[in-house]
């Protein structure tokens, strides 16, 4: 997030694109009914009739896949009203004239039929989030889970920066991260193109920095992607995996390529607390400490750097970190760590982000990146005044639609996600008695009106296929999803999704297109 | 200065902010008066009364929590008139309130008892008609027991007002007045649309409103509270972990929390039992016999020089791009760290990466 949680509630336009968060970050959207009960307009733009869907003043239901159209559309109208910030756009920004030629076209009637909403609506929209004193933009997974992802981010960073709504209090673009510290694990450089600290690992001076660090040579070849790793593996070029805490078998893409690939590894160790359906494939499995087993810190979606502490023995004996630092040692590179703070300061070392923070500083609120120095307070929003970059680039992105489309043999278009009672593959709130009791089964949702014409009632099970393969489960007939789309979750083992999904990636950011997936559904006689 | 206001509480002259309330400029000054149905993050109905205090000049006793502090004004938060409006409430209050404390979940932690002590109240002088109320256990996270309710509607606040869901309301009038979702259904039914996130067990005084997995299970002052992070989504809530006996039993929001306050969700705050499920592994295995062989359990030892073994032996066989890291999203930032040294120092490759793309 550019801005702060803290800052949602005085925000006056909030613009809410692909993300559940009445579901998926509970308290994140309590600080919008804050903002809504003191009269900001919400808008929110989801295929699916959410909870902060009947919440918002303007509901988009947008076809799944037509993220860039409307943002597209709405910059189009921006600029041709000449609502956008001029001064804005002249001090801080450059490619004006590149964005400007890129949506040229994209005119609100050209794409209303995409889109699925009046053309009124989209100006409506674009005039109300241009207008406002504050706006800010927020979005989960239904942005960047596409292969267009990473086109669509630029294109909500480019109405951002086309309305001045970026770089200011309760003014930004929120990206809500969906696992407590995916956060920190990008800024702590578990990614194959960055160094901690996000220091590519094509620049020199990063892989000299790192080579000094840590006193082994660095490669400046970035490495493989998740998915691409799974690639590798299949075609025998990946030989052995060291997987912790994921469980790639119920969460990745296209789970049948996922088992193959696993399965042809020389040599698979899994560090986990549970025996998972990844660490059934192990040839080694370590059991992992849950987050009350160990000293740590966790960054939240806000960069909020905060204590984990330790509340109870690891009951396997040994905290994670003192697992890695012992494998490290074996491999004969010693690392040998009195206490987690050691390590942390080490990182911080390295991690421009998180120089001025320590332990002693996390005590009491955590401390929010970028904080380069002991005297630093933290910062509460990105961008005051200049970008990481110097000036904001506008990049014109054009429309493409999802890898996969429904067809007459697979005419439903499945989404995937979260419901509010469950956590990623179950492992931790499938074995939690409330909230199992709760929620304990999955079903997928259907329009009253594809019901009735497959002749499926509420609660029957049915057989829903993709080119990829086939689950069963319940049927939940419901207006919330619209007409020719089905929605269910990826929590339930019973109910694997993701043998459905398709692995199609962005090109750019190598994302799967886990929100667009062609399915037929079939009565179960 | 304008802005602030000099007052006497208690005998002591004190400077406060103008526009704050008597209740505030006592607490900001060490001075402790009781209170029901106050909450600094709701509405102010002034409705319990047990905030009372003399002010002189005054002709009866004003809630503090709603009245506004002038200059000048003399305050006696505990002078005979108030004790005694303050006892009579809560003989009233104990009147229809069960006795049954030994076996309550907020024993050790309720606000009428913490008064009761207080201000000398063994039992009630009203003895009559007591509401007799099943309790109800339909929810499957927390337990209403509307009987110990003292009606002072904090809860119906915080769902209103915070949680935004008006899932509980006043229902009734006079004697049979209670708190209750819609047409008296209970908490746990589908159609009373709480989504068990459990901030008014939080906001609630008394035992009326508790956690159904801690029941009978640990006294407060048997729990040693360990402030920490949630590990569910990327709002960053934190809540104290209960420990006993080395065992968590149970959380409880910790309103220093930066993020979420008091508030959490249905996960952070009835998530936990996970820790101690009976399928935690606690040994590392090793599969023996190949791909299709079993699982056996062995000691950290032999777990860790195998895995370094075979790493090592495929590194130098295959090289390092044979190799892959998948970090974890759900692990410390720490333990990151070290799994990117892990691939960029020990096996010498930059294949790593978690589950942010999932």
């Amino acid at each position: 997030m550019t801005n702060s949680i803290g800052e949602i509630s005085e925000c006056d336009y909030l613009f809410v694109i692909g993300s559940n968060t009445t579901e998926t970050h509970p308290i994140i959207s309590l600080q919008m009914r804050k903002a809504v009960s003191r009269g900001a307009k919400l808008v929110v733009v989801d295929p699916r009739k959410t909870e902060i869907a009947e919440l918002a003043d303007v509901h988009v239901p947008l076809r799944p896949g037509a993220n860039i159209p409307l943002l597209n559309t709405m910059c189009n109208v921006i600029i041709a009203e000449g609502l956008y910030d001029k001064e804005f756009v002249a001090n801080r920004t450059e490619g004006f004239e590149e964005l400007k030629l890129a949506v040229e076209n994209f005119t609100p009637e050209n794409y209303t039929g995409i889109i699925g909403v009046p053309a009124e609506t989209i100006r409506e929209i674009a005039r109300g989030y241009a207008k406002a004193g504050s706006a800010a933009i927020f979005y989960t997974m239904g942005i960047t889970q596409h292969t267009s992802g990473t086109n669509n981010v630029l294109a909500v960073a480019n109405l951002a920066m086309l309305t001045g709504q970026i770089g200011k209090p309760s003014s930004g673009v929120n990206p809500l991260r969906g696992q407590n510290n995916v956060q920190g694990a990008c800024d702590m450089g578990a990614l194959p193109n960055v160094f901690p600290g996000y220091q590519g690992v094509a620049v020199p001076e990063n892989v000299e920095k790192f080579t000094k660090a840590w006193g082994v040579p660095q490669s400046a070849k970035a490495g493989l992607t998740v998915g691409e790793m799974m690639d590798a593996a299949h075609h025998g070029d990946m030989k052995a995996m060291y997987i912790l805490g994921e469980n790639p078998m119920l969460s990745d893409p296209d789970i049948t390529h996922v088992q193959q690939a696993l399965e042809n590894l020389e040599f698979l160790v899994v560090q986990d607390i549970f025996l998972t359906e990844t660490a059934m494939l192990a040839d080694v499995v370590l059991p992992g400490a849950s987050f009350a087993e160990k000293d740590g810190t966790f960054s939240n979606t806000e960069r909020r750097v905060q204590r984990v502490r330790k509340a109870i023995e690891p009951l396997a004996g040994k905290a994670d970190w003192e697992v890695i630092s012992e494998v490290l040692t074996a491999l004969g590179y010693p690392h040998e760590y009195g206490s987690a703070s050691e390590i942390f300061d080490e990182a911080a070392r390295v991690t421009p982000q998180y120089a001025g923070i320590s332990y002693a500083r996390l005590e009491e609120k955590g401390l929010q990146w970028p904080c380069p120095n002991t005297e630093h307070p933290g910062t509460i929003y990105l961008h005051d005044g200049k970008f990481s970059r110097g000036l904001g680039k506008f990049t014109g992105v054009d429309f493409e639609p999802p890898a996969e489309l429904p067809d007459e043999e697979y005419p439903f278009v499945l989404n995937t996600g979260r419901r509010l009672y469950h956590y990623h593959t179950g492992t931790m709130t499938r074995r939690t008695k409330g909230l199992n009791t709760i929620y304990s089964e999955e079903s997928i949702e259907i329009n009253p009106a594809d019901a009735c014409k497959l002749g499926i009632s509420d609660g029957e099970l049915v057989k829903v296929s993709s080119r990829r393969g086939s689950i069963s489960v319940k049927a939940q007939v419901t207006d919330m999803i619209q007409q020719g789309m089905v929605f269910t979750s990826f929590h339930f083992a019973e109910a694997p999704v993701n043998f459905l999904t398709n692995s199609a990636r962005d090109s750019i950011c190598k994302i799967p297109e886990l929100k667009v997936a062609a399915v037929k559904v079939e009565k179960v006689s | 200065m304008a802005d602030n206001v000099t007052l006497t509480i208690n005998g002591r002259k004190v400077t406060v902010q103008a526009g704050i309330t008597v209740l505030e400029a006592a607490q900001q000054n060490g001075i402790d008066i009781p209170t029901f149905c106050h909450d600094p993050e709701l509405s102010k109905p002034g409705a319990c009364r047990i905030c009372v205090v003399e002010i002189k000049g005054w002709r009866n006793l004003p809630p503090s929590c709603v009245t506004a502090v002038t200059e000048g004004m003399e305050v006696e938060t505990e002078s005979e008139a108030v004790v005694e409006a303050r006892r009579t409430i809560l003989d009233l209050l104990l009147a229809n309130h069960p006795q049954d404390c030994m076996t309550c979940q907020k024993f050790g932690d309720c606000r009428l008892a913490d008064y009761a002590y207080r201000y000398g109240l063994r039992k009630t002088t009203f003895i009559g008609e007591q509401t007799n109320v099943p309790v109800d256990e339909s929810s499957a996270v927390i337990t209403r027991d509307v009987n110990k309710c003292i009606l002072c509607g904090k809860c119906v606040r915080v769902c209103a007002e915070i949680v935004g869901r008006n899932v509980v309301d006043f229902v009734s009038r006079g004697f049979t007045t209670i708190v209750s979702p819609a047409l008296e259904m209970g908490l746990g039914e589908k159609e009373a649309g709480c989504v068990n996130c459990g901030s008014c067990v939080a906001v609630c005084p008394v035992g009326a409103l508790t956690e159904k997995n801690m029941q009978g299970i640990a006294r407060p002052w048997e729990v040693e509270k360990v402030k920490t992070t949630c590990p569910y989504c990327g709002c960053g809530c934190n809540f104290d972990l209960n420990v006993k006996d080395g065992k968590v039993v149970g959380v409880t929001s910790n309103p220093t929390s930066a993020v979420n306050g008091r508030h959490l969700c249905v996960k952070g705050r009835f998530g936990y039992d996970f820790i101690h499920s009976s399928d935690r592994l606690t040994l590392p295995l090793i599969k023996k016999g190949g791909k299709d062989g079993d699982f056996v359990e062995v000691s950290w030892d032999e777990a860790i020089r195998y895995v370094a073994s075979r790493l090592k032996e495929i590194k130098e066989e295959n090289g390092s791009e044979a190799m892959g890291i998948l970090s974890s999203a759900r692990c410390t930032n720490e333990e990151n760290y070290l799994m990117n040294k892990l691939a960029r120092v020990a096996l010498g490759t930059n294949n790593i990466d978690h589950c942010a793309r999932l």
